[in-house]
């Protein structure tokens, strides 16, 4: 069933038989659609698959449903998008994809499960060899383990097991919305606080047949790009720091923090906690504050813009960046990989420009390039250049009037989809309200959730000694996909 | 090569004094609060996490606040929120604020400042959580803030480190690593609890999948926030070796 990008519809509505179900999906997905989300809720003695797809050239979303009591025939081998779908609704509602190839569990959430103990892939004969990384790496970073197959320096496969950051976060959500859902929302990802908490006042908002007024749109605008700023520039930072090329990991360390701190210059806090909430914002901008923000935006993204050009001009970054970690187009499409590192590989999604909402209106912004790190660290740089402009342009013409409309009680048995891009790429949120007009379910994908697959790919074929370097060109969120 | 040095000289120096009394947190921001008053239910009601209670022994408990401000707008009478980041303590008891005045973290015994004083190498492990701690512990060793100047590191191997700074509220699938990292520090060893979940769980408080930082794994330091602000960080780092009194 069609539906509308951010608008209630009725969940009864995309009911199919199950045999028609598998069909359509079957179908739909050959005829290009991408798995926003696919996931089972619990309904009567069985469950009911849920099934979210994005044809992003039409900007149409279409959402089928059926009810299973017994194993259902997996998609997998024909749409290899939705593996990790497929083993998360097997490990969260124990319904059996059929001819799945491996499900193996996603976050380890089961009982005496852990991550880490568990079967490998593993390749064998002379001198092949296994390295195992993690779940504690030498860095400041979240847990996760790599377990890596090699013949010397050349890994044949790398497998990413992760689940170390499982938190329970997401079916907290039902029965909501409470006082605590807008904070799970900011903590998703804390690096996507406002990614995740305007998926999330999108849904509800939706449900409750409201619309943020234009001046807390725009704000929200003025938060993600920020966010995007932030992290492409930490990225762009991190990427020369791996390469050891000093100046602009230095350079770029300095600028992120100065971005982090204009977002607390709007709403107190560096992560652009308290922001958000539905129907509109927390803070306004007077218009001192709008100007002092404007300047500074200025001031950094001239910084930004004189570190980052060194890399371009550095031959011995280019010849590191240039031809590693290389996810051709086809590879990126089949696996429905979304944001820059889709971007970067040729995939023209972007979630402002084929789903806009809100301040985005009107977006364009073409990037592409041929899937290696030198692609993914550059589609960063355009993408800083486009978010500065935006900022700036939203800062110069706010719209007047209120900065939040209050926000009612959900409509009942009813869903809404919310996408939003973050930097990482796009948000999903798939709201279902029960009977009472509370959250009968919650679905979130975060971009990390395909992404992860991505880096495995990148490194096949490639350097062991390279992975640091694939592996900062996507910056994928483990929290955001344990959940 | 040549650019390199023109962007070197264009950039400028950027490290911050600290500590410095002009330090203060972004205008919006939430520090130490206020507890102004002795009737904190309209507070307590507010707040989704527990946090504050009222009735015979008020106060506010900063390991489990996340700072999300909802009791300071229920009730601005009794709770407040000032810019102050000093915040840490050394003792769990020390972080609920209330009748008595709110005790900051003192240093380590002079033994062991002896030894970490000028020195003082930490393991980061980090289980569970949103990675917004680790982002601002990260944030300490760029430039801007160059935590090395204070002789302190966050080191690669647990075997070179003098402590662990432990963030997350601790999910059942971290616990085991998290042990095994703290068993291959060797003794001495100094544990950190920063942010709210490693204090209290934090916004996932409660969860069947986190077991929180187990008694095993005695804690030094509180550092309380969602996350907490860097100079709240390094504020704790220093007051704890003893180089802020
Ligand atoms: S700021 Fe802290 S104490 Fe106040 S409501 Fe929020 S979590 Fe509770």
């Amino acid at each position: 069933m069609k539906v509308e990008h951010l608008s209630a519809f009725n969940f009864a509505s995309t009911d199919l038989d199950p045999s028609l179900f598998l069909e359509t999906a079957a179908s739909r997905l050959a005829a290009g659609g991408r798995a926003v989300s696919y996931f089972a809720v619990p309904d009567r003695a069985g469950h009911r698959l849920v099934l979210a797809l994005a044809f992003d050239r039409e900007g149409r979303l279409e959402v089928y449903s059926t009810l299973f009591e017994g194993p259902f025939r997996a998609l997998t081998p024909s749409f290899p998008q939705l593996h990790l779908f497929e083993r998360e609704i097997y490990e969260q509602s124990g319904l059996k994809p059929e001819g799945h190839p491996w499900l193996k569990p996603i976050r380890f959430n089961g009982q005496g499960a852990v991550p880490g103990l568990a079967d490998y892939f593993t390749v064998h004969g002379s001198q092949v060899h296994e390295v195992a990384v993690g779940p504690v790496h030498a860095g400041v970073i979240e847990p996760g383990h790599f377990r890596f197959q090699c013949h010397g320096e050349r890994v044949f496969h790398l497998e990413i097991m992760l689940g170390y950051q499982h938190r329970g976060l997401e079916r907290k959500f039902i029965g909501g919305p409470d006082g605590r859902s807008l904070h799970y929302a900011e903590t998703l990802a804390g690096d996507t606080t406002i990614g995740h908490a305007w998926a999330y006042c999108g849904a509800v908002e939706a449900l409750a047949a409201v619309n943020a007024p234009p001046r807390a749109q725009a704000l929200r605008g003025i938060m993600l790009e920020l966010e995007r700023l932030a992290s492409h520039t930490g990225d762009l930072g991190a990427l020369a720091g791996d390469v050891a090329f000093l100046p602009t990991a230095s350079f770029c360390g300095r600028l992120r923090g100065e971005l982090l701190n204009m977002t607390a210059l709007v709403c107190g806090n560096r992560f652009g906690r308290n922001m958000l909430k539905p129907g509109g914002v927390n803070f306004d901008l007077d218009f001192a504050l709008a100007k002092e923000l404007k300047l500074r935006l200025e001031n950094t993204y001239r910084d930004v813009e004189n570190a980052v050009s060194l890399l371009w001009e550095t031959g011995s970054v280019t010849d590191r960046f240039e031809g590693t970690g290389v996810v051709p187009k086809e590879v990126a499409e089949g696996l429905g990989l979304v944001g820059p590192a889709a971007r970067a590989s040729g995939v023209g999604l972007d979630t402002r420009r084929n789903f806009p909402a809100g301040p985005y209106e009107g977006f364009t912004l073409g990037v592409s390039g041929s899937g290696d790190v030198y692609s993914r660290a550059y589609v960063r740089w355009l993408e800083i250049q486009k978010s500065a402009e935006l900022v700036g342009g939203w800062l110069d013409a706010l719209p007047e009037g209120p900065v939040a409309a209050d926000c009612g009680a959900l409509k009942p048995e009813s869903a809404a989809v919310s996408l939003v891009e973050g930097w990482r790429g796009q948000i999903c949120h798939v709201a279902l309200t029960g009977r009472d007009g509370k959250f009968r379910h919650y679905k979130i994908t975060d971009p990390s959730f395909q992404n992860w697959q991505a880096l495995a790919m990148a490194l096949r074929n490639g350097e062991i000694s390279d992975f640091p370097l694939c592996n900062k060109s996507f910056n994928l969120s483990y929290c955001g996909r344990d959940l | 090569m040549f650019k390199a040095i023109l962007a070197r000289v264009k950039q400028g120096y950027r490290t911050m004094a600290f500590p410095s009394p002009e330090l203060k947190l972004p205008h919006r921001g939430l520090g130490v609060p206020l507890v102004k008053s002795r009737r904190l239910e309209t507070a307590a009601a507010a707040c989704p996490y527990g946090a504050i209670s009222a009735g015979e022994n008020p106060g506010l408990d900063l390991g489990r606040c996340v700072f999300c401000g909802a009791c300071a707008q229920a009730a601005p009478e009794a709770v407040e929120f000032t810019r102050e980041y000093k915040l840490c303590a050394s003792r769990r008891g020390d972080l609920v604020i209330g009748g008595r005045d709110y005790k900051r973290a003192e240093a380590l015994g002079a033994d062991l400042r002896r030894l970490f004083g000028r020195s003082f190498k930490l393991r980061q492990v980090s289980a569970g959580g949103c990675g917004a701690c680790e982002a601002d512990c990260n944030v300490l060793q760029t430039l801007a803030w160059d935590l090395g100047r204070f002789g302190i590191q966050f080191v690669a191997s647990p075997r070179h480190a003098d402590g662990l700074l432990i963030t997350g509220p601790v999910t059942k699938n971290m616990e085991l690593a998290l042990r095994k990292t703290y068993d291959a520090v060797s003794s001495p060893k100094v544990v950190i609890a920063c942010g709210a979940c490693a204090i209290a769980g934090g916004p996932y408080a409660g969860h069947d999948e986190c077991v929180g930082i187990p008694p095993e794994i005695p804690v030094d330091l509180y550092i309380p926030g969602c996350p907490p602000h860097p100079l709240t960080i390094l504020d704790a780092l220093l007051r704890l070796i003893g180089r802020i009194e």
